[in-house]
Order: structure tokens, then sequence, then C-alpha cells
């Protein structure tokens, strides 16, 4: 086997825990009654409504679209009627706008068929993308459409496919990876058509061995004169999977401070939402659903689970047997970047890839302590920052001065925090210090 | 409703507890064999030195009204550090008054564990050697051959003080040195398994050096400041250590006045060492060469107790000149 690719500087190799679902093959999960549908689903502006209380919608048909702005339409996940435009729960934002979806348990899913793509130009290609709702579903869900237009001063030569899967617990990506292996590189065709470009390197950790077979096959199945398409094997360790420290392991290249992959030439999309490129191009299919890892050891049934956007997390548990009496945290998302929350009565966006259940166990709650300036977090800094002096302004109230520190680049991975043996809640102190500090 | 604290949700199963005992732990086995050379009453003076580190921090934070943390382990590795640098012929009284200086004046009055300029135990040395000169300075002990660990006990200590090698190449020349240790093969085996005078904790080379590769294996320190401070303790006493230049003896240098427990155990204290690499290596060699310029031009004949405490408050400066390498500076440069 070749030699795994990394990033030089930093990271840590937090317990990987994927044992509990990665054998898991990906359930469709029953339609729950209701689907709570949150307008600002990602980072840009939020949608507005474009269908009144109690109207009737079928699959994929459109519901809101963005005014103005940053943005991408949004679409029914299953047929049903409008039964209120009001408020849900959110992880972060605590309450935000949202539609409530009854499903039309009678209507039966959509059949989507598949189209014929290769006639249609780069233009054509990126306005189904846009159309279809597509953004970044592996973390702060970027609009696709736009990444895959750089600013025309930034010329891209190279399509990288984030496969890393980096964080503790999830499975999803692996599971796309290992199940439909064909449809992500045929979703990679279509991106590299839109760009323009030939090149793609689809980067995956080596504790996925099956998924990188299955995926080396599929791409040298695609790869030919035309288009070059390359797995590469990465070494297991956080944060591989972000996006600058993905460009450094693959392609050497170093994007700068404050800037876009498209500085050094390359764009970087997440495999599922490559597959959901795919789905919205050869099907017509909008982002209606995902899959999500469902772990942690305070659930009764962890698994891998094809759910649809707005699917409350009440839904999913009782679906997955119930919690354990041991259940301590919930948390959205991965366990080293994730947001814990408080209630249930929250929704499945589309860019949630996990749902972990974790119990005291799998926790660490140890109050802190002061900083012994070990320089641990230092060394597992990715970035080079300097998190043991940004917490240490932050408890002086200097919060303005940590820039010097690096605060600004700091894209809140938690592998310094993971290490501190003081236990110091190192991301807290960079998320204040980011909204004190001026830039 | 859960506890909904913020990411990462996950943490590494070290903490300060698990470093600091660790490193007390490490120290037992250099403190065993000493018990051998000199007898019980070093195993009563460190035990003494131990419990005064942690009583003095427990009522040091009762009454600053700070959290009460004496079992992370910090106050009991200053304990144990501070019986290691003092004779074992010296009073009980000693290392009590050592824990205060060390742990009320030298830890918490400079703002408790994290916030300490100075090494602790370092500072109650520096304090005892002010305070009480003679016995810091006579209270040696031979090592015993007959394994009577008790034999003081009955017999009394005053009798039979001795001088540490270092004081007597300093004062008395290499000739009385020979005869009093043997010839540099003799020399060099006996310092380095562990039978000479010496302060409690610097009989063994053998034992330290093993401790601080333990903790090299565990991570808790890295190769840096000890390499970077024998390095260039060895170098400059080759130099300048000899009647002539370049005629010094490097590895004399490195096995007596304390140097190995110095570099691995007092010159890797989180607090008071830079945290960055490079402020490591240079913050070491500057300990190296201060220790050196003590020992050959100075008034004692150790010396690496006052150049870890010289260079200490270098720390934070260092690390503001050698900062960690960004990942990739903004277009355009820094701004």
């Amino acid at each position: 086997m070749t030699p795994t690719l990394t990033f030089p500087k930093g990271g840590v190799h937090p317990p990987e825990s994927k044992k509990l679902t990665e054998q898991l093959a990906v359930e469709v999960m029953p339609l729950p009654a209701e689907l709570e549908i949150i307008l600002g689903q990602h980072i840009g502006a939020p949608c507005s409504p474009t269908v009144a209380k109690r109207g009737e919608v079928g699959e994929g048909d459109l519901v809101a679209e963005v005014k103005k702005g940053l943005g991408v339409p949004l679409h029914a996940p299953v047929a049903g009627s409008i039964k209120a435009i009001g408020k849900s729960g959110h992880p972060i934002r605590v309450s935000v706008p949202s539609i409530t979806l009854k499903v039309d348990q009678a209507a039966g899913p959509r059949e989507w068929t598949a189209a014929d793509w290769q006639n249609l130009d780069s233009q054509e290609l990126l306005k189904k993308v846009h159309e279809a709702g597509i953004v970044g579903i592996g973390g702060a869900g970027f609009p696709t459409h736009v990444k895959l237009k750089p600013p025309a001063d930034n010329p891209v030569d190279t399509l990288l496919l984030n496969g890393a899967e980096c964080e503790p617990y999830i499975t999803a990506d692996h599971r796309v990876m290992l199940e439909q292996p064909a449809e992500v590189v045929e979703g990679a065709l279509i991106m590299l058509k839109i760009l323009g470009i030939t090149e793609c390197y689809i980067g995956i950790e080596s504790n996925k061995p099956e998924a990188i077979d299955s995926m080396t096959e599929a791409a040298r199945a695609a790869s030919g004169a035309e288009y070059q398409i390359k797995v590469v094997a990465l070494e297991v360790k956080y944060p591989q999977g972000s996006e600058k420290q993905l460009i450094e392991a693959i392609t050497s290249r170093k994007v700068p401070a404050m800037a876009l992959p498209s500085a050094v030439g390359v764009v970087v999309q997440n495999v599922s939402t490559t597959k959901a490129v795919r789905d919205a191009v050869v099907l017509g299919k909008p982002l209606i659903e995902k899959v999500v890892t469902i772990s942690g050891l305070g659930i009764k049934r962890p698994a891998n689970l094809l759910v649809k956007v707005g699917t409350k997390l009440s839904d999913i548990v009782e679906y997955c047997g119930g919690t354990k009496p041991e259940l301590a945290r919930v948390v959205m998302g991965g366990p080293m970047m994730g947001f814990a929350v408080s209630s249930l009565d929250i929704p499945v966006t589309k860019t949630t890839s996990s749902i972990l259940f974790l119990t005291e166990d799998e926790l660490d709650t140890r109050p802190l302590s002061a900083c012994i300036h070990c320089g641990w977090c230092l060394d597992a800094c990715p970035m080079g920052l300097e998190p043991k002096e940004i917490g240490i302004y932050v408890e002086a109230n200097r919060a303005e001065d940590t820039e010097q520190f690096g605060v600004f680049e700091c894209f809140e991975c938690g592998s310094c925090a993971y290490v501190c043996p003081a236990k110091r809640p190192l991301v807290q102190f960079v998320r204040l210090a980011k909204m004190k500090a001026k830039r | 409703m859960w506890n909904v604290s913020i990411s990462p949700h996950v943490r590494s199963s070290e903490s300060v507890e698990k470093i600091m005992w660790t490193v007390v732990a490490c120290l037992v086995p250099p403190l065993i064999l000493s018990v051998f050379i000199f007898g019980i009453q070093v195993l009563l003076i460190t035990a003494v030195s131990v419990v005064s580190c942690m009583a003095v921090e427990a009522i040091s934070q009762k009454v600053l009204g700070r959290p009460v943390s004496v079992m992370d382990g910090s106050a009991a590795l200053t304990g144990m550090l501070l019986a290691f640098v003092i004779p074992p012929g010296v009073s009980f009284l000693l290392p009590a008054l050592g824990a205060v200086m060390a742990i009320y004046i030298g830890k918490h009055l400079l703002g408790g564990l994290g916030y300490n300029i100075f090494n602790p135990a370092l500072l109650g040395r520096a304090f005892l050697l002010a305070t009480f000169p003679v016995a810091m300075t006579s209270a040696w002990l031979p090592p015993m051959t007959d394994g009577a660990i008790f034999s003081y006990f009955a017999g009394g200590i005053d009798a039979v003080s001795t001088a540490t090698p270092l004081a007597v190449m300093k004062e008395q020349g290499m000739a009385a040195f020979r005869e009093m240790f043997g010839t540099p093969s003799e020399i060099y085996t006996s310092f380095f398994l562990g039978w000479r005078p010496g302060c409690i904790g610097e009989t063994s080379g053998l034992l330290i050096v093993l401790g601080g590769l333990y903790l090299m294996y565990r991570r808790y320190i890295t190769w840096h400041i000890p390499v970077s401070l024998l390095g260039t303790l060895a170098l400059l006493s080759w130099i300048f250590g000899g009647e002539s230049l370049f005629t010094g003896d490097p590895l004399l240098a490195l096995l007596t006045g304390g140097a190995l427990l110095g570099a691995f155990f007092m010159a890797t204290d989180y607090v008071t060492s830079p945290s960055g690499k490079t402020a490591q290596v240079v913050y070491a060699a500057g300990i190296g060469a201060l220790t050196v310029l003590i020992r050959l031009k100075g008034g004692y004949p150790e010396g690496i107790c006052y150049a870890i405490l010289l260079m200490n408050p270098m720390g934070p400066i260092l690390d503001s000149w050698f900062k960690p390498k960004r990942f990739a500076p903004p277009l355009g440069g820094e701004k």
C-alpha cells in the first residue's frame, strides 16, 4: 500500500469510535408525521417562504427561496401540506423561522428519472446545482454553486473530494462512498466539467480501507484520456478533513490566511455533497434528504440513517429505540466541533452529519484549572496559533488584544482543548475573543 | 435538558494531576537509592518536605481564598524536588522552612500554580542556602557501603561530614579531587551509579536519566530542554573547565553538581520554562552557560540552581521572541 499523506503541523488522535456504526448499511428512515424545515439552513442569507399556510406541496417542490444575497432555494422533502410558518428550535440560534410540513403519508415516494447530462454546458450544469439547493454537507454549508464558480483571477486546476471524515463516530460519508461510489464519481465528473478542469483527487483516511477500495475501483472506471480521478489514502489524524489541512496534505499547497482555496487553484467538495450534485444534475432531485450517523453509547440502536431534511431529533430517537438512562449529552455534528443541544425538538438540516448521544464515560466534564504552560496546545494547533495565550488574555479581560496570537485564523477544530491537561475550554475562549476583538 | 457545554465534547485522558504524580513517581527510584547510600534519615527529610509543602499549599489557598487543590500533585512534586536539592545531613527544620518559602511566597503569593515565575523548589533551596549557609554547604555524608542505613541514628551525623566532589575540585584542586575519589573511570562509574557525597537527589545519574527518559516516553517532556542544557554545559565545560582551553572534563561536569536532576526535572518545569520548542532550546542553553559561569567564576561550586532561577523569568520573553510558525501568512504579507 502506498504511504498515507497528511498535513505536517499539529493535529491530534482522539479515539475513532467508528466501530459502533461503520459496518451498518444506510437504512431509510420511515417518514415522520411532521417535518420542521428551518429557513436559514446554512451560512448566508435565510430563505423566504414561497408557499402559504395550508398550501399543498409535492416532494421536491420549491417552498422557499432567497430574495437577495448568498443562498440557495429550499424544497419540500416530501409531499404534504403546510401546517404553519412559524418558529423552530435551533442548536445555536435557539429559535429561528421555519416551515412546518404535515407529511402526506399516502402520497408515496416520487420517482426521480435519470437524464443525460453530457450535452449540457457548464452554465446549465451550474444552474441545476444552484436550483437544487445544494450546500456543503460536511461543514458550514457554503452554497456549492458559489464554490464551483471561483473568481476569474484565481484559475483553478484541481478538484479535491473530501472523504477524510476525520471526526470521531461519524460514518455517513464512509457509507456513501462504500454503497454509492459510482454516483460520487459521476458527481466529480460533473463538477470537473463545470470547472473546466481535468484533475480530481479523492482524499480518504486510511481507517476506511473498504471505502478506499470501492472508490478506487469507481475512479479507475471513470478516468480516461479526458478526466483523471485518483484516490489518495490519508493518515488518520484530526483535523485531516479541514479544508486547508486537506489541501496541504494532498497538493502541498498552503492556502494563505483569510483566503479561499481558489487562491491556490483548488476547489474542495465533500463526497456526500458530490453525490448530491450528481443527484441534482442526473435526476433533477434537490437536496431534501441526507445520510446521518446516529451514534454514541447513549442511544439504544446506533445507525446510519437516510432521513429527510426537517426530521426532528425526537422522531429519530423514537425510531432508534430510545435513549439509555446514562445519556448525558446530545451533540449535533461530530464530538470535536459539533453543537450540544438541550432539547430533541430540533430538526435535521442540510448540514447535519451526525447526532451523537454521549454518556458520561465518553465525555470529560472535569473542571478547568489555571494554564500550566505545558505548551501541548501549541503542538496540537494545526494553524500554528497560541491557544493558551488567547485563553489567558480572555480570562484577564483583554480579548481585544488577542489578534497577535492568530485568533482570526482559528477555525475552532478543538485540537488544543482536546489535549489540554488543565481542561481549559480553549474553543470557548477563542469564540469570546473573536466576538470582542476588532479586526 | 442535557449538559450543553461547548465543543470539543471528547477530551484526552491526560490531566494536571496525572502529570504531576507521574513526575513524583519518577523521583521515587533515586530516593530509594539515596536511602541506601546516606541512610534512613533522607526518607524522613523527604517526608517532612513533601508533607510541609502540601500543608503550606492547603493553608495558603485557604488564607488567600482560593480553591484548595492540594491533591493535584504539584505541591507534592515541589516537596520532592526541594528534598532532592538539600544535603542528607541537615536538620528536619530546614525542609519545613524551605517549604514555606517555596509554596507560600514562591508559588501562591506570585499567583498560584501556572503564574509563579520561579521554580518553587529551587527558590526554597536558594532561601535555605542564604539562611543556613553552613548546614547547606557542609552537611554532606559519605556514601555507605555496608548497607547499615540506620547507623546515623545511633552515632549521630556531625562526626561524619565530608565534601562534595565539585567543592573539593574548586577549593582544593584536581590533585586532592583525584586522591579523594579515585581514577577517572572509578569516578565516572561511582558517580553514574550514585555512590558519592551530594544532595539527596543527585546521587545516581543513571536513575535520574531513566526517569527523564520515561517522562519523554510519556511525552510529558521533550528532548529540547535536557539536550540543549546538558550539551551547552558539556561543551563549555570542555572548552573552559580545564587548566588551559579545551582540556576540561565534560563528562564530569554532567555527573556532578545536580546537572542531570536540573536538566530533566527542574528546567523542564512547565510553568517556569518557555512553551515553544525554539524558545526552550535557547532557554536551556542559557541555563547551561550560566551554570558553567557560576561554577568557574562564581562563589558556589555548583551553580545550576541559580542558573535556572536566573533564566526562569526569561521564559515568557523567549516565548514572545520565538513564536510558533503560522500555517501561512495572509495574501500580501502581514499587516
